[in-house]
């Protein structure tokens, strides 16, 4: 019993540097799990209870039920599926093209353009939301200047038609983003070798070519990196959806974190229900990681 | 062929930048300007940036909403950088079989969209009268799995023979970390730094719903509230919007170069 005692407590060197780690780690995986996957399982919980408020009791699937028939939801589901096809691949393939050509060996300048790329990251979320509602409000500048250059005849309401609040919301997405996954690319061209691109050019590749054949195809861990990033991002949208058009003209524009946020802190707080729909968004997450991981380790 | 070839690059690339740059200009320069002049379509600097700035303190607590945010993002940065980097060092350098399940799983975590946890965090910090602290501001993202992988990755490039010399001096496990990794991956550091920082400064769902008190709103917030109003003076709300872009956009171009570098330090891995 003593001696067993004496030997359990006299660890190995190799025990002691692997508790070490554990206890290095420990912080950050407690806070996660906390502030993660606990919040996560009360939130599965809370989407089978019903009721206003903290009144709440089971209610089964009726919240699920609840989901399938209500048309804001999937208003706002379209919406994210819409920014995410049309948004994603369209600032994706910019930023790839603007760091080839931020990479041609002999450019001058480089540096000053990459920043001014970068820039539009550095506003927050809020900031630019706003900057883009004022520039396309009714007396905005955009209006102004196409007024001056005769391109309209009268102001347009950017902002409350359907099509173009929609429109401007992917393009104000694309000028804040791009840059920021121009940086990952940037990154990941530097581990190509240039001896490839002088091997493929002897070849009588051009530079399309060489595009193809090696800049995509070295990238691929980043890309598939920036393209989860980017659906992840795309369908939490949120402050975006706030405050540049409220959600509106008539829910066009309003996402699926708006919706939730109105149905449990703006009408009569329906947590149930607002847990529910937050674990459409988790589920398509998810999904769409998987498919892209597969895909990516595919091709 | 080449010279046509090299000033195409030239040309997408200055109108890339034009573009980036162009709201960010306008932004400085209506701040500069009465409302009127801004609507008019004036592109130079005004001279009214004080008059506005007078009238900005006037309807909102400026100060105090800079400096909650301040305090804020420097607080969750300085903890997120510490926890995760000792996190993403253990796990890289006393990886085994089992610690890499557990990174996995925490890896899981980076598809937990924040809407899904965000009533279950409001009710545990209301419930526990922690709304409206500083406390409920950085404790749900002190942690990220983002930051956890960044550093791992880049303790791949830090020499395992640097540790093992140092085990041989008798230095200890934590001042191994402390005294020679800490200060050798400065650029793994400032690239971490920038996006905490810049993430932390920026948050605006989990304040709107957890800040409630006046005194504790933050400038996201505060910007947002100018907006929100039916008469708006818009050299006033671009000079709030000015205010609420310095600090990110001064730290970034402090850090620019140690970024870049943390990044590719990260992509390489």
């Amino acid at each position: 019993m003593r001696t067993s005692g004496r030997t359990s407590k006299r660890l190995t060197i190799n025990q002691k540097y692997s508790l070490t780690g554990w206890g290095f780690l420990a912080p950050a995986a407690i806070l996660i799990c906390v502030m993660n996957f606990y919040p996560m399982i009360q939130a599965l919980v809370l989407s089978f209870q019903t009721g206003i408020g903290n009144n709440l009791q089971f209610g089964g699937l009726s919240n699920y039920a609840r989901l399938l028939k209500d048309p804001v939801f999937r208003t706002a589901l379209v919406n994210n599926f819409v920014y995410l096809i049309i948004q994603v691949p369209i600032m994706l393939i910019l930023a790839l093209i603007l760091a080839s050509v931020l990479n041609i060996k002999d450019l001058k300048g480089k540096g000053i353009f990459r920043t001014a790329i970068f820039l539009p990251c550095c506003t927050s979320l809020v900031s630019y939301a706003i900057i883009f509602k004022t520039l396309f409000s009714y007396d905005g500048y955009v209006n102004t200047v196409l007024m001056n250059l005769g391109l309209i005849s009268e102001r347009v309401n950017w902002l409350s038609q359907e099509g173009s609040a929609k429109v401007i919301i992917i393009l104000a997405l694309i000028w804040r983003w791009t840059g920021y996954n121009m940086v990952f690319y940037l990154a990941g061209l530097q581990n190509i070798d240039d001896s490839l691109y002088e091997a493929a050019k002897i070849d009588g590749a051009n530079a399309i070519q060489s595009f193809f054949k090696i800049t995509v195809p070295m990238l691929k861990p980043t890309i598939l990196l920036t393209t989860i990033m980017s659906t992840n991002g795309t369908l939490q949208l949120f402050d975006e959806s706030v405050n540049l058009t409220g959600g509106g003209p008539a829910n066009s524009t309003l996402t699926m974190s708006h919706y939730i946020y109105k149905a449990s802190f703006e009408y009569n707080p329906q947590f149930g229900y607002a847990a529910a729909m937050s674990y459409v968004i988790f589920i398509l997450v998810a999904i769409l990681a998987f498919v892209q991981m597969k895909v990516g380790d595919k091709r | 062929m080449k010279r046509v070839k090299k000033i195409a690059a030239y040309l997408f690339l200055t109108v890339a930048s034009v573009i980036s740059v162009f709201p960010l200009y306008w932004m400085i320069s209506a701040a500069t300007n009465n409302s009127t002049d801004v609507l008019g379509g004036r592109l130079l600097p005004g001279l009214h940036l004080i008059e506005n700035y007078k009238e900005l303190i006037l309807q909102q607590n400026v100060g105090r909403s800079f400096g909650n945010s301040m305090f804020y993002s420097c607080t969750l940065s300085l903890l997120s950088l510490l926890v995760c980097s000792i996190a993403g060092y253990g796990f890289e350098v006393y990886h085994d079989k089992r610690k890499d399940t557990v990174m996995s799983i925490l890896l899981l975590a980076m598809m937990v969209p924040f809407a899904a946890t965000l009533i279950p965090l409001f009710k545990l910090f209301t419930g526990l009268g922690l709304q409206s602290t500083w406390i409920a501001y950085i404790l749900p993202t002190i942690s990220t799995p983002f930051l956890i992988m960044l550093f791992r990755q880049s303790t791949r490039t830090f020499p395992r023979e640097i540790i093992e010399a140092a085990r041989i001096d008798g230095l200890s496990e934590i001042k191994i970390f402390a005294k020679l990794y800490f200060p050798t991956m400065k650029s793994t550091y400032a690239a971490a730094m920038t996006v905490t920082f810049m993430n932390a400064w920026n948050n605006y769902l989990w304040p709107k719903v957890i800040m409630m008190s006046a005194d504790s709103q933050t400038m996201p917030m505060m910007v947002a509230n100018l907006s929100a109003g039916y008469s708006i003076d818009y050299g006033v709300l671009m000079l709030g919007v000015l205010i609420c872009s310095l600090p990110t956009g001064i730290l970034f171009l402090i850090l620019q170069r140690s970024f870049t570098n943390g990044i590719l330090g990260a992509v390489k891995g």
